[in-house]
């Protein structure tokens, strides 16, 4: 791709960007939310069609007509959010659109040919599934594997994916490596886009990189060492990483003991299973583990989010509290801030200024009558502190890039005034400048007497924010380290359900 | 030169665009284009009478109500089924109370009204107490209530004339009736007409004003969301389905008021059409988007596309297809935003 532009109603979205793809690579698309990455690779699907520059495949210049084009040329994309239909089988699915037919004129699926050729390829790439199995019973990790699957059915040559770990744990990620590994023997090209620089620096074969729109550079991997590719990111030196001043715990704000929560789908196990601890004020305490560790189950638990708990004690500033439903919560003082900011954080329809109100409506609308002006004024307060760009606060938040839809997630629980802050992966698809930010801010709460609970599966981060570090497992706390205590093996070891003692 | 009128083009359609971003503004050019077309099929000048608009006021207002309690609940991703049946069911009730019992309309209306947001109540608690789907659960109280309408009414129309041994008896027909039905300031606006305009304000008070209003759209934007910010979505769904029965029931009192008697039929479809009106008005059927003044506009658009083909002799017959399509058109102007 040479020379691309694009812009969207006067708008400049995309300058001169160059992209160059070779077989058998994977190719990392770095920069931050709203550098022109999603922009670029819809040019690259044939999503979009006005563009500027030219686009050349095998040395051929093409101009997609549509999706439908590109794919037949093979080029797959597979997005953050999963293109499958939960409802039909896995080889179905994988032969969506091409279905094996008997002929052209009466299109009879050879149900049981397409079968078997969709449980060849699933077993090609070693993933043990029934290519009859519904796609809706498998976990999501598996479901992503068959979007490569059905990539690969329709032979494909470049495949893009989009922040492809997001939703999985530690050896699914390490599965899908292997899968990469595979893809590239055969010669296919991996445009791949993520914000962890761990991946980033284990897979890449090269880099390019994209600034608001432009062009920075592209380079061999080996050539673009962490620091240097976050200044190319960001087009600044950043600073300290992680910034962390030494807390000052104050007094117990949250006491849990012997907390039990049962499974939210209904499955024997508690998904919480007698957890204690205690949250002091100016304290961060993360809680480590894997998926299905039930930490997030613990947070929702302590939110009222799931009900009752089915036992335990909880005090809250030093008073008994049963959590109840989520209002309840945040008028004890507690703010939940979940891990998925699209689905359970913000009505995206609903303007910036609404949703930083919503948690704080009960006081800002005294006698149940609204005074819009109170919350434009606390909206745009929230906004100087979060640093929120925005044009507009009464803009709707879906217009914002990832990293500021973030801020205002986490500017809603602000306002609504806690003292107890549970976070679930408070910087999940936020790029690297919005990251420090919110690692700066999280320091400064804590600093002014804020309790917080964390949630994150970065473990560099989890490492250096966490004054304390629960780990879980299975719903147990499987160890409890102090700062300086933790090393990123020891906590992984305890999250696979070992005690988190070195083998002697 | 010629450079600079290009961009005063450019920027004149991109504003105009701007503007079709509005959902007021798009909803207002539907109403202004039917309107056109009344000027131009102005049926030798009928469409400038004011007695036309009057009318067309008069006739919309039932739907109108009905329209204002369907715009509360598919905001919040909802949709009520059971606004018919019900005005149906309150029609016959008041019918009953009013004339055959003889109660006050002090007590007859305010009796009706708390039935209408009791059964609209009942909707709501089973959607948000048992998770039933808004259709389902409201289809069900469509059909419950049409089954009550016509169970208390014997299944015949409610009026002043009543069987006894010796015959049919005529009885008093109330005040309240007349009172509904009449026209007032001249004869140029029906009592109606402001029931309607009362049930708007209500409706926007509700919407715009109140916290609620803001719960409503919260909860249509995205539930789960809305529920984790401490709204209080179980009450807001019985709130939205209770007003939207209340309204049922203002308008099932009207209709009696305007016929003199309560048909147990009556509202048959009008659920329907007060959909389309709200539909028309630009309201998103997804929740979390419209509002009343869409509303007024869809009820208006409806109202002055069917008094045209009514002035202009249209059967039923091409007013019907001629409405199916209108709802096609308006619903594509809605997806201008979207280009």
């Amino acid at each position: 791709m040479q020379g691309i532009g694009k812009s969207f109603g006067g708008v400049r979205a995309l300058h001169d960007v160059h992209l160059e793809l070779l077989p058998g690579e994977v190719h990392i698309l770095a920069g931050e939310n709203g550098a022109g990455k999603s922009t670029l690779i819809k040019i690259l699907a044939g999503v979009h069609r006005d563009y500027d520059g030219r686009i050349e495949l095998d040395g051929r210049p093409v101009r997609f007509a549509s999706p439908q084009d590109a794919a037949a040329r093979g080029i797959a994309v597979i997005h953050q959010e999963l293109s499958l239909i939960p409802s039909m089988s896995v080889a179905d699915n994988i032969f969506l659109g091409r279905e094996t037919v008997w002929t052209g004129a009466l299109p009879w699926v050879m149900r049981r040919r397409q079968r078997r050729r969709a449980q060849q390829i699933l077993d090609q790439l070693g993933l043990n599934v029934d290519a009859e199995s519904t796609v809706e019973r498998l976990p999501i990790s598996l479901q992503q594997m068959i979007e490569i699957a059905k990539a690969l059915a329709a032979e494909v040559r470049i495949l893009v994916m989009d922040e492809p770990t997001s939703a999985l744990t530690e050896p699914e990620v390490e599965r899908l490596f292997a899968l990469i590994a595979e893809l590239k023997r055969r010669g296919v090209a991996i445009v791949y886009i993520s914000h962890k620089m761990e991946e980033i620096h284990r897979i890449a074969d090269r880099l390019t990189v994209l600034r608001d729109g432009r062009f920075v550079g592209t380079a061999p991997a080996a050539e673009l060492p962490p620091p240097r590719l976050v200044q190319w990111m960001v087009g600044r030196e950043i600073g300290e990483q992680f910034p962390r001043h030494t807390p000052h715990p104050g007094p117990v704000l949250l006491r849990v003991e012997e907390l039990t929560l049962d499974d939210p789908h209904g499955l024997p196990l508690p998904v919480v299973d007698r957890v204690g601890f205690e949250l002091r004020a100016g304290e961060i305490v993360g809680l480590g583990g894997l998926q299905g560790s039930g930490a997030s189950d613990l947070l929702w638990g302590l939110f009222g989010a799931r009900g009752r708990p089915r036992a335990g004690r909880i005090e809250l500033h030093g008073r008994p509290y049963t959590p109840r439903s989520p209002g309840h919560a945040i008028r004890r003082g507690l703010a939940l801030l979940t891990n998925d900011r699209k689905t359970t954080g913000l009505v995206l329809g609903m303007s910036i200024t609404h949703n930083i109100t919503l948690a704080s409506l009960p006081r800002l609308s005294p006698g149940g009558w609204l005074r819009e002006r109170r919350e434009r004024a606390a909206a745009a307060r929230l906004r100087e502190r979060f640093d929120i760009r925005a044009a507009d606060l009464d803009l709707e938040v879906q217009s914002l890039s990832g990293g500021n839809q973030q801020k205002v997630a986490l500017a809603k629980w602000l306002e609504a005034g806690p003292r107890v802050l549970l976070l679930d992966e408070p910087t999940r698809g936020v790029d690297v400048g919005a990251k420090q930010e919110i690692y700066r801010l999280m320091d400064a709460w804590s600093a002014e007497g804020y309790a917080i609970l964390l949630i994150t599966s970065e473990m560099p981060e989890l490492l250096a924010l966490s004054d304390r570090i629960l780990v879980l497992h299975r719903g147990r706390v499987t160890a409890c380290f102090q700062r300086g205590e933790a090393t990123q093996e020891r906590v992984l070891r305890a999250a696979m359900g070992g005690t988190g003692e070195d083998a002697a | 030169m010629a450079r600079s009128t290009d961009a005063a083009g450019a920027n004149g359609r991109s504003r105009m665009l701007r503007w079709l971003g509005y959902p007021h503004v798009r909803a207002l050019l539907a109403l202004v284009l039917v309107f056109c077309l009344g000027l131009y099929f102005n049926a030798d000048g009928a469409f400038f009478r004011w007695a036309t608009h009057r009318d067309m006021l008069r006739h919309s207002s039932v739907y109108g109500i009905l329209a204002c309690g369907m715009t509360l609940v598919i905001i919040t991703a909802g949709i009520d089924l059971s606004v018919g049946s019900v005005l149906g069911f309150i029609a016959v009730a008041f019918s009953i109370l009013s004339i055959h019992h003889g109660w006050s309309p002090w007590l007859a209306i305010p009796a009706c009204l708390a039935i209408g947001a009791l059964l609209g109540a009942v909707s709501g608690a089973l959607i948000a107490a048992f998770g039933i789907q808004p259709f389902i659960a409201t289809l069900a109280m469509m059909v419950f209530a049409r089954g009550l309408a016509k169970f208390v009414s014997h299944g015949m129309k409610v009026s002043n004339y009543v069987q006894t041994p010796e015959g049919y008896v005529a009885l008093d027909m109330p005040a309240i009736h007349g009172l509904i039905d009449q026209r007032i300031l001249n004869g140029n606006l029906a009592v109606v007409t402001l029931i309607f305009l009362a049930c708007l304000l209500i409706s926007h008070v509700v919407l715009a004003r109140l916290r609620w209003g803001r719960y409503l759209y919260a909860i249509g934007g995205n539930e789960e969301a809305a529920r984790l910010s401490g709204v209080p979505v179980a009450r807001m769904k019985l709130l939205a389905y209770g007003l939207a029965g209340f309204f049922s029931a203002v308008a099932g009192i009207c209709q009696a008021a305007q016929e003199y008697q309560g048909d147990p039929e009556a509202g048959a479809t009008y659920e329907l059409k007060a959909i389309a009106i709200v539909v028309i008005g630009g309201t998103s059927l997804m929740g979390g988007r419209g509002g009343i003044l869409l509303t007024l506009i869809g009820t208006l658009t409806i109202g002055y596309m069917e008094k045209i083909l009514s002035i202009n002799a249209a059967g039923e017959a091409s007013r019907l297809m001629l409405t199916g399509a209108i709802i096609v058109a308006a619903v594509l102007l809605q997806r201008i935003r979207r280009r």
